[in-house]
């Protein structure tokens, strides 16, 4: 079970309390669990990384057992206690704006 | 008695603002979205308590809302709880993707247009300024979006089509305003379903008369001095806004970055009808609901001073369709005004007398219940105002 938590204002969009809890198929990357969490909640496609290039909004950062995975490979695993549902995927929006 | 019902867009979040038809007391709804930039919120003629809103972030990027019910509850179009478990199995979630297009069968090459430093630049989507609902198929909805282009769903919103033809139309020339290059306004023609006039800052009018399949500039007359090298040219004029009155859908009024203007022939050729206006310059203009002569503006100081002549908020109204114009101030501040109103944030009701709205920089959304002759603040508080759109419902 993966824990993603999201920000106040996507968990609005996606009417949801607390973390996101997923199951995912297979390898647990950005791009797995990103895919999970947007077939659960398809109001949060796009919002997170673009439709069709899936890059990350620039704005928004991945971070995980108190690193800064943003600018990791969207395919590269995610660390065990991703994996293990020991420690939440946190996508955060970046402090910016007034 | 009929009740009006408000949409007010801000940078914070929408409002919906009712009052029965006296348009003396107000209920204040909202802020749904708060915190997200609510761009232009409307309803659809055909079904009032069908309305789309556009809501924007620099950290999500774009969303669309539709609410089936007046505004009371609001989902992006295809993920109501019925549609996470329907039939055809998940949605797709694209109801926010505005995708140029460059298929070989209706689209485009995604072509360049002009950049603030004289380059060329790709078209990039960002965000969606204007929705503007079909005058009868409350599934059909037209988006105006930035980089100017124009998109159409007609399943309710849950997807959108870019009609590429207008890019077309020397669109390298086109190029931003200071607010981005925007396509800020489209008007459908009662009479005619095949026309459409649409209008880009800073590009100018364009009209279709296909359905908006090709589209040819509509911006013979104006003169644009201070922005243009070449203050004739066939397109790259800061349009700010064009109104008509549906009656009469050949007559055009349009306030330009600088100048008032209209047109009899449906936008073949445009002359300026500033008049004995304290300033030319402003975003929003309207016509009033009854008579078409009659049409309305916010005179602003200047493109470098966003806000009105001597601290004074004035609209002015014309009865003779330009050229003479009278300043309306009863009950709107006369000292000290330092707002601005932005080219979506005016709209007429239907009653009669006329009502009319508009919201500011500054917050503040005021009403006239009588055509423009005294005002009220509806309320004054807000975020900054970025659209005003009025529903009379019966």
């Amino acid at each position: 079970m993966i824990r993603v938590v999201l920000p106040a204002h996507l968990r609005t969009l996606a009417r949801i309390d607390g973390e996101v809890k997923l199951d995912v198929e297979g390898q647990v990357t950005q791009r797995s669990v990103l895919d999970a969490l947007e077939s659960r909640y398809p109001m949060l496609r796009g919002t997170i990384r673009d439709h069709v290039t899936q890059k990350r909004r620039p704005f928004l950062r991945f971070f995980a057992c108190e690193q800064d995975l943003s600018h990791e490979s969207p395919d590269a695993p995610l660390p065990d206690a991703i994996a293990t549902g020991t420690e939440p995927l946190l996508i955060v929006g970046a402090i910016a704006g007034g | 008695m009929s009740t009006v019902r408000l949409l007010v867009g801000t940078r914070k979040g929408a409002f919906i603002l009712t009052s029965d038809g006296k348009r003396k007391q107000w209920d204040v709804n909202g802020p749904h979205f708060g915190g997200w930039e609510m761009y232009h919120l409307k309803g659809s003629p055909a079904d009032p308590n069908r309305l789309y809103a556009s809501q924007t972030s620099s950290w999500f990027g774009q969303v669309i809302q539709r609410s089936d019910d007046g505004g009371k509850t609001w989902n992006a179009p295809g993920t109501k709880p019925e549609d996470l478990m329907g039939p055809d199995g998940m949605p797709k979630g694209v109801s926010n993707m505005f995708l140029y297009d460059t298929s070989a069968e209706t689209g485009r090459p995604l072509t360049t247009h002009q950049w603030y430093d004289g380059t060329q630049k790709p078209w990039e989507f960002k965000r969606v300024w204007h929705l503007e609902p079909s005058l009868t198929d409350p599934d059909t909805v037209y988006a105006g979006v930035e980089d100017a282009a124009l998109f159409r769903s007609t399943d309710g919103g849950r997807s959108w089509h870019e009609l590429a033809g207008l890019r077309e139309v020397k669109g390298n020339l086109w190029q931003p305003g200071a607010g981005g290059m925007c396509l800020h306004t489209i008007m459908l023609d009662r009479k005619n379903p095949q026309r459409i006039f649409i209008a880009i800052s800073a590009a100018g009018v364009f009209r279709t008369d296909d359905g908006g399949k090709t589209w040819r500039p509509a911006n013979k007359g104006l003169k644009s001095q201070y922005e243009l090298p070449d203050p004739d040219a066939e397109v790259g004029h800061c349009v700010h806004r064009i109104a008509m009155h549906p009656s009469r859908p050949n007559v055009l009024f349009m306030q330009k970055h600088w100048d008032v203007l209209r047109s009899d022939d449906a936008g073949e050729s445009w002359h300026e009808i500033s008049g004995n206006l304290p300033t030319d310059f402003g975003f929003p203009i309207d016509v009033h609901a009854h008579e078409p002569e009659t049409i309305y503006v916010v005179p602003i100081k200047s493109d470098s001073e966003h806000f009105p002549p001597d601290g004074k908020l004035r609209v002015y109204r014309s009865r003779t369709g330009g050229n003479e114009w009278e300043a309306l101030t009863n009950g709107l501040p006369q000292r000290d005004c330092y707002v601005n109103v932005l080219r979506d944030a005016m709209a007429v009701d239907s009653l009669d007398p006329c009502g009319l709205y508009f919201g500011t920089t500054g917050g503040q959304v005021y009403g006239s219940a009588n055509g423009g002759d005294s005002w009220a603040p509806i309320v004054r508080d807000l975020p900054a105002v970025y659209s005003v759109e009025v529903q009379t419902l019966p």
